[in-house]
Order: C-alpha cells, then structure tokens, then sequence
C-alpha cells in the first residue's frame, strides 16, 4: 500500500511536466498537451486525497475526476479546433507568430 | 367732382416717366429721349389745358378740386398726401407745361452738339416732373417732396458740364445755399404738423390752409399768434432760398453755369418761382383772414402783425438791390439773372403788399418774358460761338434779326415799357399795390427805382449785344477763312420758333390782367371778371401808370444816353457808367462783394468749425479709437500668454502622461500567450509559496 505523499509527489512532478511544457514549448498542440498533464495531475490530486480521506465510501473524488476528464475533453476538442482555425488562417501553429492581440 | 382731378397726378407723372424710360435708354438713343420727353410734356400740356378749362367753368369755392389718398400710417394716424386742381395751380400748370414744352424744343436745337444729349433731356424731364408736382401738391410734405426733386435736378443741371469746375462749383453753391432755406422749411412743416394735425393744404375744411382748423390750431389772443407767425416766417424763409431772395439770392447768378435752356427754365421761369408759388399757395398762413375764423375782436380796428410785413420789405430790398447788381455784370446771361433776382422781389413784393393774385400775374408775365430772354440769350452764345461776355459783342442786329426782334420784345416787356408789353401791366400792378400799403410807402419808392434800374440795364444790354459795331477779338477775324467761319449766324428754326412763341406771349398775356378786365385777378379769386374802362382812370390809377410810364422811359432814355448814342469801340473800353462814377460802378461789378462777405465770414467761420471738428476728430475721438484698440491688443496678448502657459502646457503634461501609460499597458499585452502563461506561472508559484508560509505560520 503506497502512502498518500507518494501520490502527491507523483501528481506534483506531473504538474511540473506539464507546466513546463506548457512553458517551452512553442507548438500550439504541445502546449495543449502540456495543459492535458497539469489538469490530469489535479484529477490524480482528487482521487488520492478521495481514497485516503476520511469517507471513502462517498463517492465524491471519483465523480469529480469525472466530471474533470468529460470538460478536459471538451475542451480538448475546443483547443484543437482552434488550432486548426489558426493552422488555416496563419499557415503556422507556432503561438511566437500569433500575436494579432497585442496592444 | 370734376373728372380732371382724378387723374391730375399724370401731369407730373408723365414726365417723371418720361424721365425714368431715357434713363435707362443707351446713350444713343438721342431721338428717343428727346421725342420721349417732348412727347410727355406736350401731352401734360394737354392735359393742364384741360385741367384749366374746366376750372374756368367754376366759380368761387367750388372751383377748388381736391383728390386725397393716404399713403402710410403712423401711430393711429395715417399720413394723407393728395392734389389739388384750383385756379391757382391750374394757372401754374399751363405757364410751366407751356413754357417747358418750348424749352423742351429749343434744346434740341441748342444741345445738338453735346455728347450727353440723352442725359440731358432726362434731367429735363425729371425736373418737369417734379416741379408739376409742386404745383399740383395738396399736401406740404408732398410739396416738399417735389421741392427737393426739384433742387436735386437743378444741382444736376447746374453741374451738366462738370468737367468744368466753376460748373461744379456753382452746382455744389446752388445747392448749400437753397439747403439753408429747405431746412427753415422742413422745420416749419414739423412746426405746423405737430400745431394742426395736419399737413393737407385743403380737406373739405379738416386741410391746414382752412379756417375751421387754423382757428382751432391758433388761439389768437391780443397780439396775433406768435407760432403761426413763426410757422409762416420759416416758410418764407425756403421760398427765400429757392426765389433767390437777399440774403440767400447768391447761388443764382453763379447758376448761370449751366446750359442755357436750363437757365431758362429752371432758373428764370418755373423753379426759382416756386418760392413766390409757395408762398402763394399758403398764403392763409403768411396774412390769416383773422375776421374769418375768429369773427369780430378787439383788435379788429389794428390787425396783427403777420409775415407780409417781412416778405414785403424782403422784396422790395432784393428788387433794388439785384436791379443794382445787374447795371454793371458783362456777362449776358448774369444780367438776367440778377435781373430775375431783382424780378423775384418784385414777385414776393407783390404777394405781400396785393395778394395772390398781384404776386402771381407778375410771376406768370415773367416766366414767358424772361424765359424769352433767356433763350434770346442762348441764341446769341450759340451765334458768337460761345461768347457771353457783352464787350465782346456788338452790332448783331443785323446777323440775327429774328432773335434781336424778340429779345427786344421781351427786354421791353421786362423793362415795363408801357401799354403794349405784359410786364408794364403786371409790374405796375404791384406799384399800385405798394402804394396803397397801409404800413409804408418806401416800398413803392424802392419799387420805383427798381423798374428805372431795370429799364436802364436792360437798354445797356441790348445797346451792347445788338448795337454798334462788332467787336469781336482782332485776332479770330483776321484770316478771311475764318472770318468765314467765325462770322456770328442766326440760329436754326428749331430755336428761333420757340422765341417767336414766347415773344407772342410775353405781348400777350399782358391783357389778361390790365385795370380795366382784371380777368387774371378774377379767376384766381374765384370771381366773374368784368370789363370796365371807369378802373383805368379810377382810383389814381392812371396817375400811377403815368408816373411809371415816365420812370421807364427815364430808364430807357439814361440807357440810350450813356450806351446808345456812343456805342463802345472795343472790347476793352471802359464802361460808360465806369467814366463817370468809376466808385459806384466799381462796388456794383463785386456785385456788393456779398460772396466775398460770405467768404470772410460764413464760410470762414465754417471752415474754422470744420477744423475744430476735424482736430476733434482726429486727436479726441481718434484718440479714444486708439486707445481701445491698443487696449484691446493687450488684452488679447494676455489672453494668449494664459493660452500658451497655463491651459496648453497643462493640456500637453497631461497628454504625455496618458500617452506613457498608454505605452506600458501596450507593451503589457503583447500578444504573445507564453508571456500570459509565464504571469500565471509566477502568480501560481507565488500564489503556492504563501500559502505554504501562511500555513506553516
């Protein structure tokens, strides 16, 4: 039986990973990538504190996770339209040349 | 109601027409605006005949025709103007319509040469236009009216040759001088509008010249009444500017400027009688009939004094002294002229001791004979090839019979030659008159010696012009070529008829008005004239005939004497009278040196004020104009520094700073998502990093 720190610190460098993905990379897709990892380190963060909490027979972690992974999904799909949107208009995915926002 | 009033307003409209068409014709449109303007003169001569004619089918009060019609409102009062068709102005309107139609034509003639032809028979008919409304005014205003048109044009005539500057300078006289009167004229107007209400001359008894409102209008206590005496004085004094009365006669012999038809008409035979017509036509005031409108009173033994006193003694004074002027000019057109001065006083002098009507027959006798003279005169100039001066003329008689023959017609109807000629009958007339004047008999003495004066320039003149040899300069008659050419020739038949017409009538009208059938008399006073030889011998009449029988032939007989027997040689002979009182004559030529009186003193006093006003002007008023300008601009120096340093250089600090704020939000959002992504990083380590020291805490 694996202690609750190990999950956490599991869920912690997943979260890094990400994070840092999300930061280095310039490809638009592996940004979205990068952000899939951080929010799955959150679902982890709910599962581990569900399981070790102190009513494990609630089954409110795992519904939240749940619920988590149908939004990342959606959202998923709302990213990656995007993307495509922006492949077309730009001819690019790379986010260093999509900066039509700037003040 | 007649039917002739209603349309009396054509007399004068017609001309004014006349005049309006040829001003806006080009200018070679020569035929036309001379056929225009003789065309609508002969029509209103028409329609005064019958105007006259039907005026003579009326007797006493009702041969006054009036036609009013309101022209504006003021207040709750409307302003009334209207005409007036009685014997009076029926007279006037045949004399002015008859004697402007003949001038009218004789211009063609005498103008055939000039270049503004058209400009001149439109300031011709203009003028007729105007000075028929004068006659024809039933209102003062409108009188007035007409009686400044009528100055205006004869300013514009006076001045027809401006390019000459004594013409301009004449015309400019002409005009300040009668100014001086219009402006006692226009003052007794608003004097008598704000006493009776009123400025109708007649209104079925509501006009200001009628008993009922004079009596209402003028409280008569003792003495007469002080503002109607005022209100006629001022009166007077406008008919003295426009008459040429002493002291205001000065602009008239300088009016000679002008072309000689114009001398004629407007300055002999109508305009300047405007004065003795308006005079007459509101004669009620100048002498009430007090026993009429206030019946019998305490006085009625000793009546008051009213303005025939003043225009009496005017005109008999003016008589001499213009008759005084004229025995020693050169010039042949200011012989007449101071001899219409001298003719006006006569005028005034009549109306003054006789009446309307003594006034008036003298006014119409004279217009023909002296617009006879005038055109006379014209013929000369125009036959020596613009000479006017008399020394250089002499023996013409026999170059221009047709116009010698006339003008000695109308120099011996002038000079009063007896029985045969109109002005013995009309000027002994005001004789009688003057010597039956209660008040004074010097005014029959001055008018005595005037008619002695008056023969003797008359005969000098005709002596010098028509008699003796021709004088003309040596030099033009030198070469036989232009001897030719320079020799004096009698005047077309376009002149010389109109002469005949006058001559015939400067004979003739004398009869309408002689003691025996004073028709004339009759008709203007509304009565029935009657034919009665007894009046010649009656009264002292014959007596008085007799003696200015003698005096004109004493006049003519001095004339003869010094100018005839012995005619001048040359041109620049002494004058016969210059021999024997070279003071006297001297005195007289300066023409009493009034104009060089006026020059020391009005016109001095004048300028002096002038420049008074113009110091004023320039350093008082243009000061302060100054002053408010230079205080404006620095004003508006202030005004712009506070611009510049306060509100600009607060505006612009302010605009920077938005503008570099404005810069670092820029650089904030710069599209570039890892950037947005790095902030949230750092938020969230933050974020983390706190509340692990918060809970550790």
């Amino acid at each position: 039986m694996m202690s609750l720190q190990s999950y956490l610190i599991l869920a912690a460098l997943l979260f890094s990973i990400g994070l840092a993905g999300a930061l280095t990379r310039r490809n638009a897709v592996l940004v979205l990538v990068g952000i899939e990892l951080m929010l799955n380190a959150a679902n982890l963060n709910f599962i581990a504190f569900w399981r070790f909490g102190p009513h494990p027979e609630a089954l409110t972690g795992i519904l939240f996770a749940l619920f988590s992974i149908g939004i990342a999904a959606a959202e998923a799909a709302v990213g990656l339209s995007l993307i495509i949107a922006i492949q077309r208009h730009y001819q690019t995915t790379s986010l260093d040349r999509v900066d039509s926002l700037k003040g | 109601m007649g039917t002739m009033v209603n349309i009396l307003g054509l007399i004068p409209g017609l001309p004014l027409l006349a005049a309006g068409v040829s001003a806006l014709a080009p200018r070679r449109c020569r035929r036309l605006s001379a056929g225009l303007a003789i065309g609508a003169m002969a029509l209103a001569f028409l329609l005064s005949l019958a105007a006259f004619a039907e005026t003579l089918q009326r007797h006493g009060e009702q041969a006054r025709q009036v036609f009013n019609f309101p022209w504006f409102q003021f207040g709750d009062a409307w302003l009334q103007l209207g005409w007036v068709l009685d014997p009076l102005a029926a007279v006037m309107l045949v004399m002015v319509t008859f004697v402007g139609l003949v001038i009218f034509i004789y211009s063609v003639g005498y103008m055939a040469q000039d270049a503004n032809f058209t400009r001149f028979f439109t300031f011709l008919s203009l003028f007729a236009g105007a000075m028929l409304g004068v006659v024809i005014a039933n209102s003062l205003l409108l009188l007035f009216i007409c009686w400044e048109l009528v100055g205006l044009t004869s300013y514009l005539l006076i001045g027809f040759w401006f390019h000459k500057p004594s013409a301009a300078a004449a015309a400019k006289k002409a005009f300040v001088t009668t100014r001086v009167g219009d402006i006692a004229l226009l003052l007794g107007m608003v004097w008598l509008y704000a006493k009776t209400g009123t400025l109708l001359f007649y209104d079925h008894g509501q006009g200001c010249l009628e008993a009922p409102v004079l009596a209402k209008a003028f409280p008569i206590d003792e003495f007469g009444d002080l503002p109607l005496l005022g209100i006629a004085l001022l009166i007077f004094v406008g008919a003295m500017g426009k008459s040429g009365q002493v002291p205001l006669h000065v602009w008239l012999p300088d009016a000679m400027e002008g072309p000689t038809p114009v001398s004629a008409l407007i300055h002999a035979a109508t305009m300047v009688a405007a004065g003795v017509f308006l005079v007459a036509r509101v004669f009620a005031l100048m002498k009430p009939n007090w026993a009429a409108f206030v019946g019998p009173h305490a006085w009625v033994s000793l009546p008051p004094p009213d303005a025939t006193l003043v225009i009496t003694w005017v005109g008999a004074i003016t008589a001499v002294f213009a008759a005084l002027i004229a025995v020693a000019q050169t010039d042949i057109k200011r012989i007449l002229a101071y001899s219409t001065v001298s003719q006006l006083g006569y005028m005034m002098l009549g109306l003054g001791v006789g009446g309307v009507a003594v006034g008036m027959f003298h006014l119409i006798t004279h217009a023909f004979f002296k617009a006879l003279l005038f055109l006379g005169a014209g013929s000369v100039i125009h036959g020596v090839h613009e000479e006017q001066d008399i020394r250089r003329m002499g023996g013409l008689r026999r170059f221009m019979p047709v116009t010698f023959a006339t003008y000695a017609i109308g120099m011996l109807a002038l000079a009063g030659f007896p029985l045969l000629f109109s002005g013995f009958w009309s000027k002994d007339e005001i004789l009688h008159a003057a010597h039956s004047w209660p008040v004074s008999r010097w005014p029959f003495y001055l008018g005595l010696f005037g008619a002695l004066l008056t023969a003797f320039y008359m005969t000098r003149q005709v002596c010098c012009v028509f008699f003796g040899n021709q004088r003309a300069p040596v030099a033009e008659a030198e070469t036989v070529q232009a001897d030719k050419a320079q020799a004096p020739h009698e005047s077309p038949k376009v002149m010389t008829v109109p002469l005949l017409l006058l001559a015939a009538g400067a004979i003739l009208l004398g009869f309408v008005g002689t003691p025996a059938w004073p028709w004339f008399q009759s008709f203007l006073e509304g009565e029935s004239p009657a034919l009665d030889w007894g009046r010649l011998v009656a009264g002292g009449t014959l007596g008085l005939m007799v003696v200015s029988s003698l005096v004109v032939f004493t006049g003519l007989g001095l004339g003869w004497w010094l100018y005839g027997r012995r005619p001048r040689r040359s041109a620049t002979d002494a004058d016969a009278l210059e021999r024997l009182m070279p003071e006297v004559f001297g005195v007289l030529r300066g023409k009493f040196f009034v104009d060089e009186l006026y020059e020391a003193t009005v016109i001095r006093w004048h300028a002096a004020w002038a420049q008074c006003c113009d110091l004023l002007d320039r350093w008082v008023w243009g000061g302060l104009v100054l002053g408010a300008q230079f205080g404006t601009l620095g004003l508006s120096w202030l005004s712009k520094l506070c611009d510049d340093w306060v509100v600009n250089l607060g505006f612009d600090r302010s605009c920077d700073g938005i503008q570099r704020s404005a810069r670092f939000t820029c650089a904030l959002q710069d599209g570039q998502v890892h950037n947005y992504l790095r902030a949230l990083a750092l938020a969230f380590a933050v974020l983390v990093l706190l509340l692990t020291w918060a809970c550790a805490g």
